[in-house]
């Protein structure tokens, strides 16, 4: 038997991951929700119809949105996410003891009943007593937040659907409102690659350029998304990613990382010339 | 003709049938189901052009409808309380224009508020009536004009016992709604028709809890846009009609106008709509109204903006308001309403219906999504936190009485000549202004230019309001009557 899960990348490319088993499938009130079992990747989610991460690689992804903010800020007390319904940034951030409250903010409930029950790799650590869930719109619960978080996390979906309002001027302004005077966002970037894709990205570091001081771009290599070559953003009020890393203090907490390197954080913010092209053209 | 049910839609029934029987086309659009204009076909795809076709007789005759438009009309009718529908493809300007000329020709009077439509105006050119005003109460706060005053209709009835109808702007685009059914009362007991512009209201015909409408009301003509919150495609609209009204007589008149080659999209638009908010209307504006009502205290919450609502009832000049109306104040955030309509499109890639002096206008209907609403109140949120600033400097709408010299028409077509705006105080304007949206006339022809008018139409285009109507396109001259007046 020959069962393959295809994601279009491009009106002419598609990607395609041999499956095992079709795990769950159910329609939320948001999207719908599949799980699958796969030769080579593991466990994956998709919604809608989109990958949205692997068992197999999903530790690039997690890690790198995480751990990147959290050597570059000195006291990280508070922290925002928006979406991560799947537990993967979570189960990053417990690591760090300083942490006292974490707020995540998931629009469909039913994505972290899923991840839990079916995905535990990543939903282990959604019991945290540090970790306060709310089901709501992101946009919406960030609105009536004002200088409260140390660092906002967003954890997105694409923006063509339900995740289209966390790539818009409003949010990404509502964002700068609701972190402290020395704040940092991170968020989820698209790729530079597949032209939609690279507009979308165009558009978000836009958006994000001129609502925060600092706005630097990343990226890491992570193998089912489209083109591999993944993007995310760093904006921040005071911190610079580069000048204000501590990697030897980050060092010392001996947080075991797979892709995460102090070295490789450096590195991470050197991107491919046409990306430097791109973001500039919006920059002014 | 057997009745039809309402899950009826025999124009887009029709418009099916003929794609299936492949009828070959030597007559009008050239297009030829689009074959001759690919490009076309392209942006409006294949299914969009192959319905664009003439008048047959398997599709009927908008300017004699017997068959399948006659059929649609009369499920509109049924659906809409009306004697009589008809289907409009001149967008409701033209169902309004149809109004007045089938009750007013020249020399003959009209009362009715001057908050009116353009298109009010520009039939009264059209017929040579004479507008008697009653003027619309403003309201202080907000800078808005409300709804006709029973007492001021009675006043004004009593000045102008020959006048033939009255009209009613009902709900008005802030959603103000007037005592619909004692004016129609007061009209009929002097022997005037009442006439309803409409535009703003097709939901009161199908959703719970709505304002009275005017075929309930018991109104003569009444003017709907279905294009805008009935889902039809934009320039199609419905004229409804009363038993007191001649179905000949206004089709004859609509046939002055109108054209011979109706469109069969606007006309099966029409008629889909129909249909669905015969069968599924009240759910679809219940949904808006929560919608509205949501991001009405979502807005309210973040201060300065002040989203208004039934609270302004007041038994006469509010005598109801219609909640899907997403009417919000601006002037405590220290900004322009059309200061706020263009930092929403610059900034936030929003666009809304209005901004005028004081207010916005979102638009909320049977298409919106919470995802949406969410954005739009964010957006505010941030506006005021990066805009927001003291209210001092800002010019609330005054309502401004007009001093109304020669009728419209005369004015119209009189001798006039330009001069520049501001030597043209005290003289008697010859063409409308406005800001658009609205299209409220800020003066029309036949009026006499103040130092209120003058001072409007000024800040109106400091503030970056569209002002259009004067032959001069950038407003640096206006036409006036020559001679003394």
């Amino acid at each position: 038997m020959e069962l393959w899960f295809s994601e279009v990348h491009s009106p002419h490319v598609k990607m395609s991951i041999r499956v095992d088993k079709h795990v769950f499938s159910a329609e939320s009130e948001f999207q719908r929700i599949d799980v699958f079992d796969s030769y080579e990747y593991g466990r994956f989610l998709a919604l809608d119809g989109f990958l949205m991460f692997t068992e197999k690689d999903e530790f690039i992804y997690h890690e790198m949105i995480t751990h990147v903010p959290m050597a570059v800020h000195p006291n990280v007390k508070n922290v925002l996410i928006i979406g991560a319904g799947d537990g993967g940034v979570v189960r990053e951030l417990v690591q760090y003891p300083e942490i006292e409250h974490i707020d995540m903010v998931e629009i469909d409930e039913m994505v972290v009943e899923v991840c839990k029950k079916y995905i535990p790799q990543t939903a282990c650590k959604l019991d945290d007593p540090r970790l306060t869930i709310h089901y709501e719109d992101g946009l919406k619960f960030i609105r009536s937040c004002d200088d409260c978080y140390d660092l906002i996390i967003v954890d997105s979906t694409d923006p063509f659907g339900p995740g289209e309002g966390l790539f818009t001027r409003e949010f990404y302004g509502n964002c700068y409102k609701a972190l402290k005077e020395d704040g940092i966002m991170v968020n989820q970037h698209e790729s530079p690659f597949y032209k939609e894709d690279a507009i979308a990205c165009q558009r978000a570091h836009k958006r994000i350029v001129e609502s925060f001081p600092i706005s630097r771009v990343y990226q890491a290599h992570i193998p089912t998304y489209p083109s591999g070559h993944w993007l995310f953003g760093f904006a921040s009020k005071k911190y610079h990613p580069l000048k204000n890393l501590d990697d030897v203090r980050w060092n010392k907490r001996g947080i075991k990382c797979r892709y995460y390197t102090t070295m490789l954080h450096k590195g991470a913010f050197y991107i491919p010339a046409y990306v430097e092209e791109l973001l500039k053209d919006v920059e002014s | 003709m057997e009745k039809l049910s309402q899950e009826r839609a025999p124009i887009y029934e029709a418009l099916e049938k003929l794609k299936q029987s492949r009828i070959v086309p030597f007559d009008v659009p050239g297009h030829k189901r689009g074959r001759g204009n690919p490009e076309l076909t392209n942006l409006l795809g294949e299914k969009c052009v192959s319905i664009d076709v003439n008048s047959m007789k398997p599709l009927d005759n908008l300017i004699h409808p017997v068959s399948v438009i006659r059929e649609a009309e009369e499920l509109a009718a049924e659906a809409f309380g009306a004697s009589h529908a008809f289907l409009m493809v001149g967008g409701t300007t033209s169902a309004v224009q149809s109004m007045i000329l089938s009750v007013a020709k020249r020399g003959d009077k009209i009362i009715l508020p001057r908050n009116v439509h353009r298109s009010v105006m520009g039939a009264m050119v059209l017929c040579g009536a004479i507008p008697v005003y009653v003027n619309p109460e403003g309201e202080d706060r907000l800078g808005i004009s409300l709804g006709m005053k029973v007492d001021q209709v009675k006043r004004a009835i009593k000045a102008n016992p020959d006048a033939k109808a009255i009209l009613v702007n009902n709900p008005t685009y802030y959603g103000v709604c007037s005592d619909l059914r004692t004016i129609v009362n007061l009209a009929h007991e002097n022997g005037m028709l009442c006439l309803v512009d409409e535009a703003h209201g097709t939901h009161f015909y199908f959703g719970d809890n709505m304002p009275i409408s005017a075929m309930a009301a018991g109104a003569d003509m009444s003017a709907v846009s279905m294009h805008k919150s009935g889902g039809s495609l934009t320039q199609s609209s419905l004229l409804l009609i009363g038993p007191a009204v001649g179905e000949g007589h206004v089709r004859q008149i609509i046939n002055l106008t109108q054209t011979t080659s109706g469109s069969y999209l606007l006309l099966s638009s029409l008629d889909i709509s129909r249909r669905n908010l015969a069968l599924r209307g009240r759910d679809s504006f219940a949904k808006v109204v929560e919608m509205a009502e949501y991001a009405r205290s979502e807005i309210n919450r973040i201060g300065g903006y002040y989203a208004f609502s039934k609270e302004l009832i007041n038994g006469d000049s509010v005598f109801d308001f219609d909640v899907t109306k997403l009417s919000v104040n601006t002037l405590d955030v220290g900004l322009a309403g059309i200061e706020v309509y263009d930092y929403l499109r610059d900034e936030y890639d929003i666009q809304i219906e209005f901004g005028d002096l004081g207010n916005i206008l979102a638009y909320f209907s049977i298409g919106d999504r919470r995802r949406e609403v969410e954005r739009l109140v964010s957006a505010l949120s941030e506006i005021r936190r990066r805009f927001g600033k003291s209210r001092a400097g800002l010019m609330k709408q005054e309502y401004i009485e007009p001093v109304v010299v020669v009728s419209p028409q005369e004015a119209f077509y009189a001798q006039k000549e330009p001069v520049l705006i501001e030597n043209s105080l005290g003289k008697v304007c010859s063409e409308f202004v406005m800001c658009y949206p609205p299209g409220i006339p800020i003066i029309a022809p036949g009026e006499r230019i103040t130092h209120e008018v003058l001072n409007y139409i000024m800040y109106a285009q400091d503030k970056g309001c569209s002002v259009t109507g004067p032959e001069d396109p950038e407003i640096k001259h206006l036409n006036v009557l020559k001679g003394g007046y």
